[in-house]
């Protein structure tokens, strides 16, 4: 029962998630995509101006790899990323159930309320790891075709190296707290159900779903309510000095999802019968 | 300390209108191989599954090891080894990883000797060789032998074993049959659920007989097999002579067949009835008192053989 003792089945949760074939492909697929979108801008960047209409960040690319980093980012959190947090938290407490493997952890035994904070945990930490490993391979693709330096923020100052690497990690932390609201959600999905693959595709469908009525001018009295009305507010932080308002807001929806998902799956979970 | 291993009183599970487990009074002594016997579908995995707090009770409750049911399983789950419904594991892992993650899971293992407890738990079972394998590659009896041993992880006091041969061949299944004739003697107590009569006759001490979800018996094996009466049986080439003799003489449930013909003996003496069919001119062949085998008490007490219950 002693402070050390209890990692121990978090990281035995990490080590089961990060082991799984299923998961490194997707981290491989993750980090393909800003290799392409390099390669693809590379290909095609003498024939086209650095001023040419396309997705955010697009533009910038050729002059600075760094935004190899911020396209991708914007192109992943779109359905990628939300993908990659449904699979791992789809299957977090429905995997265990249809391999049978909850009855044994309860068992053993695991409280209930601990079983899902563990699980939430790896949910969040495989959101953080996704999230770096686009921006990582984003860099580094960039830097190596387009090269690096100081870069020139959306206010036209200049920006470090380094204190650009910060900002790309306080985008990364911000949007793994966005996907932990997705998280959130997937693992009161996951509780609901002893299909795993039906959780994780349930809750893709309401990432996607959010995305589109966020699309429709007509709602716009819905918007502010929508998981991912704020996601794409992680560009803020190439402002100077940073629009922190709509970061705040992203971050206040985000953690009013968390509390309701976390409580609805807590409450569900805590009493159900566990008959797989 | 109780003297009950596990003791439940009116203990119910109904789903919708279907009563599942009906009031079940279990009362399993400390120190003996309790045989839970039942045909399918009588509600004995049910009643296992409340026992360990899997599911609720609608209506009664239970002491594991003089612990109140739930609200203690923290301090009493992990003095409890269990197999429920199968075996249960992570296919892509290995078999020793596999306990590596239970085992990481309980927090009041000792991890200093985790890596042993793991090995002589997988020894003990017959899985050392394959411990590295893939669990998905393992056999059905090397499954259920994986989950004995995540079941005797660490030191038990209560052992609650949901059909723990199923699956193994025969050798197999005498190796569990003495492993768990070994736990019992090092004083665990096992609760094993069954519906392989054989394996009661051999290792079981005390009985419960489940029957659509009532709990129609529960005694010592020995207690069990006193109340039943014995049969005599009757070989001869006039079996319907016999037959007659028998009823006169006041046996009951008398049948021929073949050569021979049988009746419940009742209060009668067995040479009584010799003398009868002597006396009677019926050629007695050969002449017998049987006890009935447990197959016929368990299908006197639940009206069926191996039948689904509905």
């Amino acid at each position: 029962m002693s402070a050390v003792d209890a990692p121990a089945f978090f990281v035995s949760e990490l080590r089961l998630v990060s082991r799984r074939r299923r998961n490194q492909a997707g981290l491989a697929v993750l980090a393909a995509v800003p290799i392409i979108i390099a390669v693809a801008m590379k290909v095609a960047a003498p024939s086209s101006s650095s001023s040419s209409q396309g997705p955010e960040f697009f533009g910038s690319i050729t002059s600075n790899g760094y935004f190899v980093a911020l396209a991708a980012l914007a192109v992943e959190i779109q359905l990628l990323l939300p993908i990659a947090v449904a699979t791992i938290a789809g299957d977090s407490v429905a995997g265990e159930a249809n391999q049978g493997t909850l009855r044994y952890l309860l068992t053993v035994p695991v409280d209930r309320t601990r079983l899902l904070a563990v699980k939430f945990a790896a949910i969040v930490v495989g959101a953080f790891v996704a999230t770096m490993t686009v921006a990582t391979a984003g860099l580094l693709a960039g830097w190596a075709l387009f090269g690096a330096g100081p870069v020139t923020l959306l206010s036209g100052s200049q920006a470090s190296v380094g204190g650009s690497l910060l900002r790309l990690l306080a985008m990364c932390a911000y949007l793994t707290v966005c996907l932990a609201a997705l998280g959130a959600i997937g693992l009161f999905v996951s509780t609901l159900t002893e299909q795993p693959m039906g959780a994780t595709i349930a809750i893709t469908i309401i990432a996607v779903t959010s995305w589109v009525l966020g699309a429709v001018p007509q709602l716009d009295w819905l918007h502010p309510y929508l998981l991912t009305n704020s996601w794409t507010a992680f560009g803020e932080l190439m402002r100077s000095p940073i629009a922190w308002e709509p970061l705040r807001d992203g971050l206040l929806s985000a953690a009013a999802y968390m509390l309701i998902f976390l409580s609805a799956a807590w409450a569900r979970f805590t009493t159900a019968d566990v008959s797989s | 300390m109780t003297a009950f291993a596990v003791e439940s009183s009116g203990l119910t599970k109904r789903f919708g209108r279907q009563v599942a487990v009906d009031a079940v009074d279990l009362a399993v002594p400390r120190g003996t191989v309790y045989g839970f016997l039942g045909p399918n579908g009588s509600g004995k995995t049910t009643t296992i599954r409340m026992l360990l707090g899997l599911i609720r009770p609608t209506d009664g409750g239970h002491a594991l090891l003089g612990e109140r049911m739930p609200a203690g399983a923290a301090r009493v789950l992990p003095k409890v080894g269990a197999l429920v419904e199968g075996p249960g594991f992570h296919p892509y892992l290995s078999g020793i990883d596999n306990l590596r993650r239970l085992d990481a899971a309980d927090r009041t293992a000792d991890r200093k000797n985790a890596d042993a407890r793991i090995r002589s738990a997988l020894d003990r079972v017959g899985l050392g060789a394959a411990a590295r394998k893939r669990y998905r590659a393992y056999s059905l009896g090397m499954r259920q032998r994986l989950a004995l041993a995540a079941a005797i992880l660490a030191p038990r006091d209560l052992l609650i074993l949901d059909e723990p041969t199923n699956g193994l061949d025969p050798q197999g299944t005498r190796e569990v049959r003495a492993l768990i004739a070994a736990l019992a003697a090092e004083g665990s107590t096992v609760l094993l659920s069954t519906h392989l009569l054989s394996e009661v006759e051999q290792i079981c001490g005390h009985v419960g007989v489940m029957h659509q979800g009532k709990l129609v018996a529960q005694s010592t094996l020995a207690d069990l097999r006193a109340e039943a009466t014995p049969r005599v049986r009757v070989t001869t080439d006039r079996p319907h002579d016999a037959a007659r003799v028998l009823r006169e003489l006041g046996l009951t449930d008398v049948v021929t067949g073949g050569v021979e013909a049988a009746g419940v003996l009742g209060p009668i003496a067995p040479e009584k009835v010799v003398a009868a069919l002597v006396h009677d001119g019926v050629p007695v062949r050969g002449f017998g008192v049987v006890a009935p085998d447990l197959e016929e008490l368990f299908v006197g007490l639940t009206g069926e053989g191996f039948d689904v219950s509905g």
